[in-house]
């Protein structure tokens, strides 16, 4: 069951530039368990959305089947939504994109949504560098049938029925960069203060957007001995700098300490200003951020934040050098060729 | 019997080296003499080195299906000599390079031998390996023009047409042809009986293949959007929209107005497909048996999610990998019932080039009408030969129907949108396209159960309300997909046939055959999945309907049993799944066996 929240709008929320409250971004009440990091997820997209003055009928949201696949309902209301069959959200979007380049395309998916059944088509939509933000509600399990373990349950890691999971993990963020994902971000869905401008950096970014956000499943996985429960990740979070977004033709007021503080702007004119930068990393250097993803994985910690951002802005519509306008908006008159055309092409079958 | 324009020549190639385009030389050498033909390609599942066959049937009468047995065998490959040499009808013809001798097994009595140094002359003639080669396969067809009485002037205007722009290679191929002749004319007795002569029976006809001619219907019919993973025999149909495309669909600024993506795998081309309808954009994707099981779960969810989709289901020999490179209609129960739950498709059953052109160009309309995808039943026989067949046609006023979908106009004056609702009592609801309105008329699409509202809902009847509605969409459906043809005013008789397809060509000349010896059975051609009325009403009126097709279980048999109210038991299969396109013979055959065994 989904429930419709109540259309109450409080008088004195505060607005954005569009004159929209966060409700106008919400969706439907949501449905999953209570304290489930996917909810929180779904928060910060929704503040994010507001915050960034988007408006949502400019957003489609995708996703593929799970608990984290189910959240676009519970964000968004505004927004069209598609929730696809299991894994196969990245060709639904990819279609839809090149249908409308006009819109903003975001896409959830659960770890084993992308991980395993999906994993062909996620590495496809990361190497085509489709334009779309993919955040993967990543818990470790499969929520939605009852926890078992997924592709990226850490070697080691304990379920709540005891069992250690034998297998490696797969790392999401280490295989998007090596696809050639042209920003690529890690977080934590108790991390709002992080999370937020990160989805929102994401958001503003011309290619594919991965981030990877560790949400801990409080019904299957949240046991002690799991590398996925809110109390493991907070000990072991490691940022790779504070992320603040700067939107665009705002002041920038805060001033960072020298060395250690990065700016980067963003396709959109939007900035993102990063400080406390962890020793050796770059985050427009593939090699660098290879090396931080590796350095944490071998120290038992949990990378986070910004991890790799490319400015190159060359996406699908690019490499296909497809029409600046819309494909869905062409008209009859410019898709077929007409009567003259054809009897041209029928004298040249004769 | 005279033979004049009335025979069947196969060429014995090896694959990959350069037959074709001699070949279709013939082929098409035939046509402009304004003589109705029928070439058939068969090749092996294989780039080089394995057999491969064309076969030419010549038909005064203009019958276009396949036929048993071969008047002249042109034998270029030893590997496959001994069944080449089986092959030839007693009386008919064996033409072989005889630059090496024919071995003792390969000489039959009954047939004539005709043998020519192709090798030995092209080796003497060309210095180039790839030339000597090339022009071994012109100059067998210098060697049939001579005795099958071919115009030669017609053979250098086809040279001249096809290398336009490349005119140095004109002299080489003419010098090739008359290598061919001349060693005709010197050495054997020309013409011989069976021959052509000029006629004016093709009229404006165009000859093409059927993969290619739903390649421009794409184009014509609107498609953005194309998303294709590369499948024998259905590889053509996205290459030839693509070259249609990048000719006739370049903006001013030089991009394109179509994208077109090879998809890493079925699964994902029908998602690229299901998304780019989704927001609004013509999509379809073309594939064979293989891609249409992998297709099966994202089928489903178009049905049920209501999502317009177009897929060309160019037909193969199945199961599994089956025969990969040979014909039938044997898709018909998948792409039908394609996925779990209750599930139904549209589907069409083009019978030549220039309906694959119509029903490709219209199925858009219908896909987008019906909110459901739409499938085209090729074959291969159909999708890679080239057939003779009439000419593209376009309305010039015909306009896009677009189907039932709201515009933030429309939304304004609505108070609360419902997708589907079924507001017109046909089963068919109004979507909506992503972006169209600030506050109004979204929802989440969803294979789950939903309510008329687009929410989720587990709710039982409201789960009916939906599959009902589905239910009544289908009879809308079958009002909108196009009818069968009827091959005669009033019944004549009191046993039917039912055929689709490519089956056509041969049951039409079979029916013929039967009704010269006294047999007159009444036709109708089948054009769409779901059957109208007609096709009921066909199958009342006769006490027996022969039902003929191309797989081995009887598939459309299945679906008439299925699908309408009538008696199992008047439904009497004729089959041909060996592969190789059906032929009248086949037909003709069984049906007197049915008759014998009724009777
Ligand atoms: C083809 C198919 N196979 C299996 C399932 C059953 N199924 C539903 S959700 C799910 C796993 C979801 O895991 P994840 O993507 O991690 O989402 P979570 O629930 O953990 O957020 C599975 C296996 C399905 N819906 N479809
Ligand atoms: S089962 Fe886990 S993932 Fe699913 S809603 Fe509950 S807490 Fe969230
Ligand atoms: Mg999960």
């Amino acid at each position: 069951m989904s429930f419709l929240r109540p259309k109450f709008r409080h008088p004195h929320l505060p607005t954005n530039e569009l004159g929209y409250t966060t409700t106008e971004y919400e969706g439907s009440l949501s449905t999953l368990c209570a304290g489930c990091g996917h909810d929180s997820i779904s928060a910060a997209i929704v503040q994010a959305c507001f915050e960034m003055n988007i408006e949502p009928h400019k957003v489609a949201k995708l996703s593929g089947i799970g608990c984290s696949s189910k959240t676009p309902a519970y964000f968004l209301g505004n927004s069209h939504g598609f929730n696809t069959v299991h894994g196969r959200m990245p060709s639904v979007a990819t279609g839809a994109n090149l249908a409308n380049r006009d819109l903003i395309y975001l896409g959830v998916s659960g770890d084993g949504d992308t991980a395993s059944i999906g994993m062909g088509q996620f590495v496809h939509a990361v190497r085509r560098n489709l334009n779309m933000v993919y955040i993967v509600m990543n818990n470790g399990c499969y929520g939605l049938t009852k926890g078992q373990d997924s592709a990226t349950a850490d070697r080691g890691s304990k379920s709540k029925a005891g069992s250690v999971n034998p297998f490696e993990s797969i790392d999401l963020c280490g295989l998007a960069l090596e696809l050639g994902a042209s920003f690529v971000g890690q977080s934590f869905s108790g991390d709002k203060e992080q999370l937020i401008p990160l989805i929102k950096a994401a958001m503003s970014h011309k290619g594919f957007a991965f981030v990877n956000v560790i949400s801990p499943c409080v019904t299957f996985n949240n046991n002690v001995g799991s590398t996925k429960s809110y109390d493991y990740v907070r000990q072991h979070m490691e940022a790779t700098a504070t992320v603040d977004f700067v939107p665009m033709m705002t002041e920038i007021t805060a001033s960072y300490e020298q060395g250690s503080d990065a700016t980067i702007s963003m396709h959109d004119g939007t900035l993102l200003h990063l400080h406390k930068l962890a020793d050796g990393w770059d985050p427009s250097d593939k090699l660098s951020a290879i090396h931080a993803l590796q350095h944490a994985r071998n120290e038992a910690k949990v990378l986070t934040g910004l991890i790799y951002y490319s400015a190159d802005g060359h996406e699908l519509h690019d490499v296909l050098n497809s029409s600046e306008r819309p494909l869905n908006s062409l008209r009859q008159e410019e898709l077929c060729p007409g009567v003259a055309k054809l009897e041209e092409i029928n004298k040249g079958l004769r | 019997m005279s033979m004049i324009n009335d025979f069947v020549v196969r060429f014995a190639n090896v694959n990959g080296t350069g037959s074709a385009s001699a070949n279709y030389l013939f082929a098409k050498s035939i046509f402009r003499m304004g003589i109705p033909m029928s070439p058939k390609n068969i090749f092996p599942s294989n780039i080089q080195g394995l057999p491969t066959w064309y076969e030419v049937r010549v038909s005064e009468r203009g019958y276009l299906g396949r036929r048993e047995g071969v008047d002249v065998c042109v034998s270029v490959n030893p590997q496959s000599m001994k069944q080449d040499v089986a092959c030839v009808k007693p009386g008919g013809y064996f033409l072989y390079d005889n630059t090496k001798p024919l071995a003792a097994e390969l000489i039959r009595e009954d047939i004539n031998y005709l043998g020519i140094p192709l090798m030995a002359t092209c080796n003497r003639e060309y210095t180039d390996p790839r030339q000597r080669q090339l022009f071994k396969n012109v100059m067998y067809v210098g060697a049939l023009s001579a005795l099958l009485q071919i115009e030669f002037g017609v053979l250098e205007e086809l040279l001249a047409e096809q290398f336009a722009g490349k005119e140095k290679l004109i002299a080489p191929n003419v010098k090739a042809l008359k290598l061919g002749i001349d060693y005709v004319h010197e050495h054997f007795t020309y013409p011989l009986p069976m021959r052509v002569e000029r006629r004016d029976l093709v009229g404006n006809s165009i000859l093409t293949t059927g993969n290619s001619a739903s390649g421009l219907g794409a184009v014509y019919g609107g498609a953005t959007v194309v998303a294709w993973y590369p499948i024998t025999p259905s590889t053509s149909v996205a290459e030839a929209f693509h070259e249609y495309a990048d000719e006739l669909r370049i903006d001013a600024d030089g991009r394109t107005n179509f994208a077109i993506v090879q998809a890493e795998d079925e699964l994902a081309a029908i998602g690229m497909v299901i998304g780019a309808s989704w927001n609004g954009s013509r999509s379809f994707t073309a594939t064979s048996g293989p891609g249409v099981s992998l297709m099966n779960e994202f089928l489903g969810l178009a049905y049920f999610a209501e999502v317009p989709v177009v897929l060309v289901d160019v037909q193969r020999t199945g199961p599994s990998t089956g025969m990969p490179t040979r014909t039938q209609q044997s898709d018909l129960t998948i792409a039908a019932y394609a996925s779990h739950g209750d599930t139904k498709h549209v589907m069409l059953f083009p019978s030549t080039p220039t309906e694959c052109f119509d029903m490709t160009a219209d199925s858009f309309d219908l896909a987008e009408r019906l909110q459901t995808p739409i499938m085209i039943m090729s074959d291969l026989d159909l999708g890679m030969n080239d057939h003779m067949c009439t000419p593209f046609q376009w309305d010039e006023h015909s306009e896009y129907d677009r189907g039932k979908v709201y515009s933030a106009e429309d939304l304004d004056t609505i108070k609360r949108y419902g997708r589907y609702q079924d507001v017109d009592h046909d089963g068919i609801p109004y979507r909506t396209i992503p972006g169209v309105h600030a506050t109004k008329g979204s929802y989440v699409v969803r294979g789950s159960s939903r309510d008329e509202f687009a929410v989720y809902t587990e709710d039982s009847a409201a789960y009916m309300r939906n599959m009902d509605r589905l239910s009544k969409k289908w009879e809308t459906a079958k009002t909108l997909v196009h009818a069968p043809q009827r091959y005669q005013e009033k019944d004549a008789s009191t046993s039917g046939a039912l055929f689709f397809g490519t089956t056509t060509d041969s049951a039409q000349e079979a029916l013929d055959i039967l009704k010269a010896s006294g047999i007159v059975i009444d036709a109708l051609r089948l054009r769409a999945f779901p059957f109208n009325n007609t096709v009921a009403e066909f199958v009342r009126s006769h006490d027996r309907v022969f039902v003929i097709e191309q797989n081995r279980d009887g598939q459309m048999r299945s679906l008439l049993t299925t699908e309408l109210n009538v008696d199992p038991a008047k439904l009497l299969s004729v089959l041909n799944y060996d592969g190789m396109p059906i032929t009248a013979e086949t037909i003709t055959s069984q049906i007197l066996h049915h008759l014998n065994q009724t009777s």
